[in-house]
């Protein structure tokens, strides 16, 4: 699996070849740079790791700066494993936006919006009690039964009630890449990518 | 404050294109594509009041909003300027009005909905 780690930059639109407007997202992604690499000899898998985004040395634990040694780069925030990389690096070396071509489609990762403690209906999607009127008291967005009485006497794990929404993991498929800007490493994709401006993204492909 | 990167993307991929200057209120005919059947196209009018413009200048997206009362219904059409599918936009009358949203339009017919032409003066 080939990939790149990213920042989101924003959202923005253009006109298409046909006159369509496309909505994109901004993504800034690499240089990156190769920090290890596994092989299925030594480690039982071939991998590559990558590093992004210039931290301040004062800021990195001394493990990882030795780390960041070994393989000659300035250390960075954000250091992503790849299984299976399709292109041959060797330490030290920069995966690019050039990995990526135009009209290719792109898995991308991020972390979602925190949304806080949200209810069923939002969370969940519930559809809420139905009305508001007709002798209705203050149920109109409550999650409902949550189970039987004596038996089972208890409620099943994983019933979907309300809680901390937002700020998981999620993965976008299939997203195409519009536009490659190599000058400023950008890479345009249609549609949203998960995540505030600012936070970051992996895109990858198979 | 938009951001650096955004401003530079939005440079590289904004459409050359000339618009005309203009304002709420003014009278302008827009002339635009539309595909018909067979990948054919034509172009067609619109011709209306400007009731609304969104977004500024330096804005790749801007759209504005154009009236017109068509056998006495009203029909607005919102058109992105930059749009490669609008040919050309002509600027008819200027109009005189107070602000920059004329919704109060949608409210009125007949003499009222009128827009007073703005007088220019005229170079000896």
């Amino acid at each position: 699996m080939k990939g790149i780690i990213g920042k989101k930059v924003g959202m923005t639109s253009f006109f298409g070849d046909n006159g369509r407007q496309l909505q994109v997202t901004v993504i800034e992604a690499g240089p990156c740079y190769v920090t290890q690499v596994r092989t299925v000899e030594k480690d039982g898998y071939s991998a590559l790791q990558l590093a992004f985004d210039d931290a301040k040395p004062k800021n990195v634990t001394k493990p990882l700066k030795g780390h960041f040694e070994k393989s000659g780069v300035t250390p960075k925030k954000k250091i992503v494993e790849f299984r299976d990389f399709p292109i041959e690096r060797n330490l030290g070396e920069t995966i690019e936006v050039d990995i990526f071509t135009e009209g290719e489609k792109v898995n991308a990762i991020g972390t979602s919006k925190g949304k806080g403690f949200q209810g069923v209906v939002r969370r969940h999607g519930f559809s809420g009690v139905g009305m508001r009127t007709h002798g209705q008291h203050n149920r109109l967005r409550a999650p409902g039964s949550i189970g039987a009485s004596s038996f089972p006497s208890r409620v099943f794990k994983g019933m979907r009630m309300a809680g901390r929404m937002g700020g998981v993991k999620v993965k976008v498929k299939n997203l195409q890449i519009v536009k490659i800007l190599p000058d400023k490493n950008l890479i345009l994709v249609r549609g949203a990518v998960p995540g505030h401006n600012g936070s970051y993204v992996i895109l990858e492909k198979k | 404050m938009i951001n650096p990167l955004i401003q530079y993307v939005q440079d590289q991929l904004a459409p050359q294109k000339e618009v005309p200057s203009f304002k709420s209120g003014d009278n302008i005919t827009v002339h635009y594509k539309i595909v018909e059947e067979g990948n054919k196209e034509r172009i067609q009018a619109f011709r209306g009041d400007v009731i609304q413009v969104k977004g500024g200048p330096d804005n790749p997206n801007r759209t504005i909003t154009v009236r017109k009362v068509s056998g006495g219904i009203g029909v607005e059409r919102v058109f992105p300027i930059l749009s490669p599918n609008i040919d050309k936009i002509e600027v008819n009358k200027r109009g005189k009005v107070r602000r920059a949203r004329l919704f109060y339009l949608r409210k009125l017919s007949g003499k009222s909905a009128r827009i007073k032409e703005k007088r220019m003066r005229v170079a000896h």
